[in-house]
């Protein structure tokens, strides 16, 4: 396969963070464990300058690797917003992570593979591409649940995840090989040509696409797909419950685009169908089963589950506008449940998981600010105006509208009230209840924690009331008006 | 300044009462007198509204237009007219008296007390001006959150079931008129109300349009039989809560039936105007009968509150189904403009009747009407006070109660004596529970330790009762300003109800 000098430089930010990779560990050999933290901003500084790779990338749109990597404005926007959100994890994680002797440079290397596998998976241009962006994501992604060796919990989601993640590729390969053996390439765009054409094999392509669609299914989450998500949210180290639960999905959105429209978007009336059963049942079972949890780890679980039932009604619409919602609503979704899981990180002591609901009651009185921060999160998380999540919502329930799921618009805002409860419980908890110890919260000394957490809290606010550049750019990266 | 008065008029309360709060918990002192000040300053900027809106035109005024969200056809457009300028100076009226009233009975975070009023105050003047449906719904929804706060945190006991309550239900109703509204936006990929109003709807669509629209106003009014958040909302809220709650909250209802239920989707209202009058005749009659034995003074006044609603959704849908099917257009006049005097009435005599309570609350702690008895001996000042607001909540003539009933019932004899005879009933039975509180709390012997110990009124709240005073009065004896501002607005309304859309 014959490449030339300018396929390099469409990749030239996924080869600057693999060999950025490789100096984190050679740095991380050579620091002993107590400097840890020169490894932290190694890993900090490398994610940063591939963002500003890709920010000042303003080539036009091209194919490289003969068809393998795509770039485009939707790969560019949506790594943007991934490195964003990993660069502000890694300045969220750490103090959590040193309080329980979990700071270690494999957290480090290994939420740097994911993104790489990220990045990859969103530029995808071929099944192959696909596949191994996936693996080089999820492959990272186990072992950061396992981070936390000593602890059972943490071992036993690590398992439950790669079973059931083994299990969901080898699904999702299975409907790759048939499309293959329908189509007769691996190129997506040319898939995309090929059934649309007549003569193909049309029921052997719907049988593929049934299999596509469940590993999409999985990597969201969405029921009954999801019994892997609550265990993993709840059993992992926090820190990594907040990557798992962040960027990944952006990059299951991107997955899911390439796939179904790139490649597969004549089926999109069979799809669609899917997806919107999909949604309806995750949005049914995720708001209710969360109203039931004390954990707030796991009710993030379930809340999860509901906001991608929320995020594939954009996707069904099969239009680009539906896809701008839809990607608007998992940037949304990842920047809220980063705040909520940061404020999680921010509470957490040495020997104190502030895991419990419980954990937050009268924060409003122990520390007012970061109460109003959580207050912001949960209710945009909820959907309620001026926040942002209220627009996210809109969006999506208009393109639900727009494609003629008029019933599913309806069973989306019932979901909504009833998933409001859960969200205003933890208002409730941080502002009417009396806190446990009248002491003023101790915050960790951790600047960049407290300032990235707040500011990430009150762009929920802002990108509420001035969320258009953000929509525009995703309206233009889709095509669509 | 003149022509961004309305975006000034919203944004000062909401930055003021951010400021308030960043004042901190323990600079209590500061926080009042910054939020008073912030509070007096919004109340002064309404009057150049008030003095130069133009009454004989009746139109949009004030109007101001900025892009917002190009890409899904948003805009920041704000105008007010007759209707609006009236509901807007009642808001801006009562939030420095609702400051004034928490000076001393709210001690706990008091500045965050005071920022969660004006915050509010900013996004409800921000209700009555949008003319855009999605600035609208984000303005109507926002309120929900500082009124839960407020609720949730300086409530009583029961305060957290009052205040989920209250969210729930308000935010189930508003949302199904989200979606009518999406549905609306994709026939005609703009968000703004005139040309909403100007979309060609067939009766199908109307009605389901109109049932969105009803659930989402008919709790925020509250209508029998959505209205059991009121009670309990209004029981745990604090005083100031809830005045704000009776004084304005409930008017976005009224007012959001005659900015889109009428002009969008008139002929399902004129077909469905059967069922709004059926059930604010049952609000009327039914809830004023259940005013009557209740044991808490906050209940009582709230169950009179959505009796008195009543009365404006029936003026409302009664001058639809009369300017419709008789063409009676000056009984439908009479129609709506009763119910928009009733509005700004209700407006100060709840919120005045609601302070009283509050005033009595902060003596002896308790709601209960039982733990009273024989104020007058002790209050002689806050009796004549109390009693003053209870004739005007009874409807008696000199009082701003009677003048909006009065002319609602003078409209419903032209329908039917029937209609007329029901909602005539209410000055019997809102006499009678308004009048029993008063004998049981105000007058006979002095019936325990706690009321022969009872303070009168001090100056501080002696001015919050005068001014509400003063404005029952006022609008009882000369009605004449406040219908000539909104009267020319109300033709327009009523001209507009005569549109038929549906092909």
């Amino acid at each position: 396969m014959p490449f030339s000098i300018q396929d390099l430089q469409l990749i030239l930010p996924e080869a600057f963070l693999l060999f950025a990779i490789c100096a984190v560990i050679v740095v991380d050999l050579l620091v002993k464990p107590t400097q840890r933290d020169v490894t932290h901003w190694v890993s900090f500084g490398a994610v940063a300058a591939t963002l500003l790779l890709v920010v000042i990338d303003r080539g036009a749109d091209a194919v490289g690797f003969s068809g393998m990597f795509v770039h485009d404005a939707v790969a560019r926007l949506l790594k943007i917003f991934m490195l964003l959100i990993v660069a502000a994890i890694l300045a969220y994680a750490r103090t959590y992570l040193k309080d329980r002797r979990l700071h270690v440079g494999e957290f480090y290397e290994l939420v740097l593979f994911a993104t790489l596998g990220m990045m990859l998976l969103v530029s995808a241009g071929s099944l192959v591409m696909i596949y191994v962006g996936l693996e080089l994501l999820t492959l990272s992604s186990y072992a950061l649940v396992a981070l936390n060796r000593d602890s059972s919990l943490s071992t036993e989601a690590a398992m439950k995840y790669f079973v059931l993640g083994a299990l969901a590729s080898g699904l999702l390969l299975y409907g790759l090989s048939m499309i293959y053996g329908a189509t007769g390439s691996l190129d997506l765009a040319r898939i995309h040509l090929a059934d649309t054409g007549v003569g193909g094999h049309p029921s052997l392509l719907l049988f593929g696409l049934v299999f596509v669609v469940v590993g999409i299914a999985f990597k969201f989450g969405a029921v009954p797909f999801h019994m892997w998500l609550p265990d993993v949210y709840e059993g992992s180290p926090t820190a990594v419950t907040i990557f798992v639960s962040t960027a990944p999905k952006l990059a299951a959105f991107g997955m899911a685009y390439r796939l179904l429209d790139s490649g597969l978007g004549a089926l999109a009336p069979h799809w669609s169908l899917m997806l919107a059963i999909l949604a309806a049942l995750s949005l049914v079972i995720g708001n209710v089963v969360a109203i039931a949890q004390t954990n707030i780890k796991r009710m993030l679980a379930y809340s999860t589950i509901s906001h991608m039932g929320f995020l594939l009604l954009g996707l069904l619409d099969a239009t680009p506008s539906g896809y701008a919602a839809a990607m608007f609503y998992a940037i949304c979704y990842a920047l809220m449940t980063a705040v909520a899981f940061g404020m999680i990180l921010l509470l957490s002591r040495v020997g104190f998981e502030a895991d419990d609901i419980d954990d937050f009651k009268g924060l409003h009185q122990r520390s007012p600010w970061y109460a109003f921060v959580m207050l912001l999160t949960m209710f945009s998380l909820a959907g309620v105006p001026p926040l942002w999540g209220f627009f996210a919502k809109l969006l999506v329930l208009k393109a639900t509208i727009d494609a003629g799921f008029l019933w599913l618009a309806l069973v989306a805002i019932v979901c909504a009230v009833a998933g409001c409860f859960y969200y205003l419980r933890v208002v409730k908890v941080m502002y009417f209840d009396a806190p446990t110890e009248k002491k003023a919260l101790e915050l960790p000394a951790d600047v960049p924690l407290r300032w990235l957490l707040s500011i990430n809290g009150v762009a929920l606010l802002f990108m509420g009331l001035f969320f258009g550049p953000l929509l525009t750019w995703c309206y233009r990266a889709m095509g669509a008006g | 300044m003149m022509q961004s008065l309305l975006s000034i008029l919203i944004w000062l309360p909401i930055v003021g009462g951010f400021a308030v709060l960043a004042l901190g918990t323990h600079r209590g002192g500061e926080a009042r007198w910054a939020a008073l000040a912030v509070a007096v300053a919004t109340f002064l900027v309404s009057i150049p509204l008030l003095v130069g809106y133009d009454a004989d035109a009746g139109t949009m005024q004030f109007i101001e237009q900025h892009r917002w969200i190009a890409a899904i056809g948003a805009s920041y457009h704000l105008g007010v007219d007759g209707i609006s300028v009236a509901l807007i100076v009642l808001t801006t009226f009562v939030t420095p008296l609702v400051v004034i009233g928490a000076w001393s009975s709210v001690r706990d975070k008091v500045n965050q007390y005071l920022a969660a009023f004006l915050v509010l105050e900013g996004l409800m003047i921000g209700v009555f001006c949008a003319m855009d449906a999605l600035l609208f719904y984000v303005l109507f929804e926002g309120m929900l959150i500082p009124m839960f706060i407020i609720i949730g945190v300086w409530g009583g006991p029961r305060r957290v079931y009052a205040t989920l309550k209250f969210f729930l239900y308000t935010f189930f109703g508003s949302i199904f008129m989200l979606i009518g509204l999406i549905y609306l936006f994709l026939q005609v990929h703009t968000w703004d109300m005139a040309q909403l109003a100007a979309l060609p709807l067939t009766l199908r669509e109307q009605t389901w349009l109109f049932f969105a629209f009803l659930l989402g106003f008919a709790i925020k009014v509250p209508m029998w039989p959505v209205h059991t958040w009121l009670p309990d909302a209004h029981v745990e809220a604090p005083t100031g809560g809830s005045v704000i709650l009776a004084a304005i909250m409930l008017k976005i209802g009224g007012y959001g039936f005659l900015r889109f239920s009428l002009p969008i989707v008139p002929d399902a209202s004129q077909a469905l105007a059967w069922v709004v009058i059926a059930l604010s005749l049952i609000a009327i009659i039914y809830v004023g009968y259940v005013a009557l034995v209740q044991e808490d003074m906050k209940k009582l006044i709230a169950y009179s509150s959505v009796s008195h609603m009543g009365f404006v959704t029936l003026g409302i849908f009664l001058s639809l189904a009369l300017a419709r099917t008789s063409g009676d257009k000056d009984s439908a006049y009479l129609g709506v403009s009763g119910a928009m005097v009733q509005m700004i009435s209700h407006g100060f005599v709840s919120g005045a009747m609601f302070s009283c309570v509050g005033v009595l609350y902060d003596r002896v702690h308790s709601r209960m009407i039982r733990d009273y008895g024989g104020v007058v001996n002790t209050m002689p000042w806050f009796a004549a006070f109390w009693v003053l607001f209870s004739m005007a909540n009874c409807g008696l003539p000199g009082t701003s109660g009677f003048v909006g009933e009065f002319m609602v019932i003078v409209a419903s004899f032209a329908m039917s004596p029937w209609v007329a005879a029901g909602a005539a009933f209410t000055l019997i039975i809102g006499a009678a529970y308004t009048l029993w509180l008063v004998k049981r709390i105000i007058w006979g012997d002095v019936a325990n330790e706690h009321v022969a110990k009872l303070q009168d009124i001090n100056a501080r709240e002696t001015i919050v009762l005068l001014a509400f005073a003063a404005a029952v009065l006022a609008l009882g004896v000369w009605p004449e300003p406040l219908t000539h501002l909104m009267d020319a607005s109300i033709r327009h309304v009523v001209d507009q109800l005569l549109v038929v859309k549906a092909g």
